[in-house]
């Protein structure tokens, strides 16, 4: 089970937790259509490191950015989405 | 190929089993095939066996990393059903079904395929609605379905706790007498057998790097035991399908997560038939060895990792205890997981690409071992004539931008609401 260190709560099991979606997946109401597309069903579904948009469901609610290796399970980040991603 | 039968296994019994042969070639790759498949599990043995048999397409070769069926086909609970209740769907696993129930014979090998039944429970008024619509779909397309009420269960399935102060009261199901449970391993090694004595080449620990491409058509694959060339060439690797066809630049509507599965300690017969609740999610059978063997909701996140979290362990087992009290005493013996293409509108994906020469059958959520006569058979068409048999054609792969998804749960566009 995943470690995840909410900014609000510090670390928490996973289990208080909800993946939503890749954080290049959220879509907004002006998307092109080959984009709408793209992001609704042929997302890039990485074997590796990924930005993912989490909630803190059963903890402070909060929605998270996480970026988390897809296959190692390593967490490099936990952020609030209003926090800067670091590029 | 050396025929099982009972004379044969007498005689090995006779001879202290020296009598018998390999059970398939260890071919090296050839420079050019007509058609390559890329993954050696269930589906994809059971497609270069079509191709042989019924297409008649047999220089043809399974490229399989590690070790056939080791991926889902041999990490799945092994439970066969064509209880679907949309068209598309319950008639390509009613097709399925049909195949499975010759599979033994056809293959001269063993897959232990018992029709034992495998049945929903409902738990509320809501449910048995939903159950008896599913059965009546299934019914006028000409498929088993029948209605059990609580005096049947309490008859057929003593230990099921019907009592009211049950965790998850139950009021009724939807039992599907064909369906069943397989030996899994029986089939991806009897599919393997079969293909090989048509003159198919299953090439294990032969891992596929590329996917070569001159002028936009597919003309081979590159390999980590050198290149092979093909005509065309047919991904079948549910799991690592977006990996595979990123190879060939394609984005498929497919995220990749995990489903575990536990078994207990083995017992007498005590479940004997599948028993399913699609409202608490979790599924339960006994194996031929007497295993408990349960499943429950995947584990909701996209990961390559095969490892469960150990949560999803405990709320499964509970799910189960509060069916069964009496799987309270057992001792779990071990679990595992696998790495599941999930769709995203919950069905699979069999048919052309975009890239010409270049097919793809992946997207099987965690509900693809049953259909593997039925994918083997319909992606061999594929292969075979270009184009999809009428079976598999409403599982394009462009379905999802065009909008004609097949959404059995009606969950819209949420591979982990599944």
């Amino acid at each position: 089970m995943l470690l995840i260190a909410c900014p609000n709560c510090g670390p928490r099991a996973q289990a208080e937790f909800t993946f939503e979606r890749p954080l290049a997946s959220i879509v907004t109401p002006t998307e092109t259509l080959p984009d709408l597309i793209h992001k609704l069903f042929t997302r890039e579904n990485p074997r590796g490191p990924s930005w993912e948009l989490w909630r803190h469901t059963y903890g402070c609610a909060g929605w998270l950015k996480v970026h988390r290796d897809t296959h190692s399970h390593q967490i490099s980040a936990a952020l609030l989405v209003d926090m800067e991603t670091p590029s | 190929m050396q025929r099982y039968s009972a004379l044969s296994l007498l005689r090995g019994g006779l001879n202290g089993q020296k009598s018998w042969q390999r059970a398939w070639r260890d071919p090296a790759p050839k420079s050019h095939y007509d058609v390559i498949i890329i993954g050696g599990g269930g589906h994809g043995l059971a497609t270069a066996y079509y191709l042989a048999k019924v297409h008649g397409i047999r220089n043809v070769a399974v490229l399989e990393r590690s070790w056939i069926g080791g991926g889902n086909t041999g990490r799945n609970t092994t439970i066969v059903r064509s209880n679907y209740r949309q068209p598309a769907l319950h008639n390509l696993f009613e097709f399925s079904l049909k195949l499975w129930e010759g599979m033994s014979d056809d293959l001269n090998y063993n897959v232990m395929f018992s029709q034992r039944g495998a049945m929903f429970l409902g738990h509320s008024d809501s449910d048995m609605i939903r159950l008896a619509e599913r059965g009546d779909a299934m019914r006028a397309a000409g498929i088993d379905a029948e209605f059990m009420t609580m005096d049947q269960l309490r008859k057929k399935l003593p230990l099921l706790d019907l009592s009211d102060k049950a965790r998850y009261p139950i009021v009724g199901a939807l039992n599907q007498p064909r369906g069943g449970t397989a030996r899994h391993d029986a089939v991806a090694w009897g599919y393997a057998r079969a293909a090989d004595a048509l003159g198919v080449d299953v090439i294990q620990n032969c891992e596929v790097l590329g996917i070569d491409r001159v002028g936009g058509k597919v003309t081979g694959v590159q390999t980590t035991r050198g290149p092979i060339g093909a005509d065309r060439v047919g991904i079948c690797v549910a799991g690592n399908s977006g990996q595979v066809a990123a190879m060939a630049d394609l984005r498929l509507p497919i995220e990749s997560h995990l489903l575990q599965a536990f078994v207990s300690e083995p017992v007498k017969p005590m479940v004997d038939m599948v028993i399913m609740s699609q409202s608490i999610h979790a599924y339960v059978s006994q194996s031929d060895k007497g295993e408990i063997v349960m499943g429950g909701d995947p584990d909701l996140y996209p990961t390559y990792s095969q490892r469960g979290r150990p949560d999803r362990i405990e709320g499964v087992a509970g799910q189960c205890i509060a069916l069964f009290p009496a799987l309270s005493r057992l001792r779990m013996l071990r679990s595992w997981a696998g790495t599941t293409d999930m769709s995203f509108d919950g069905s699979p994906i069999i048919g052309t690409t975009p890239v010409e020469g270049l097919y793809l059958n992946g997207g099987w959520c965690y509900g693809g071992f049953k259909a593997t006569p039925a994918s083997g058979w319909t992606y061999a068409h594929t292969l075979a004539k270009g184009e999809p048999h009428a079976l598999n054609a409403p599982f394009s792969l462009d379905r999802f931008e065009t909008g004609a998804t097949i959404d059995e749960t009606g969950a819209g566009p949420m591979p982990h609401h599944r």
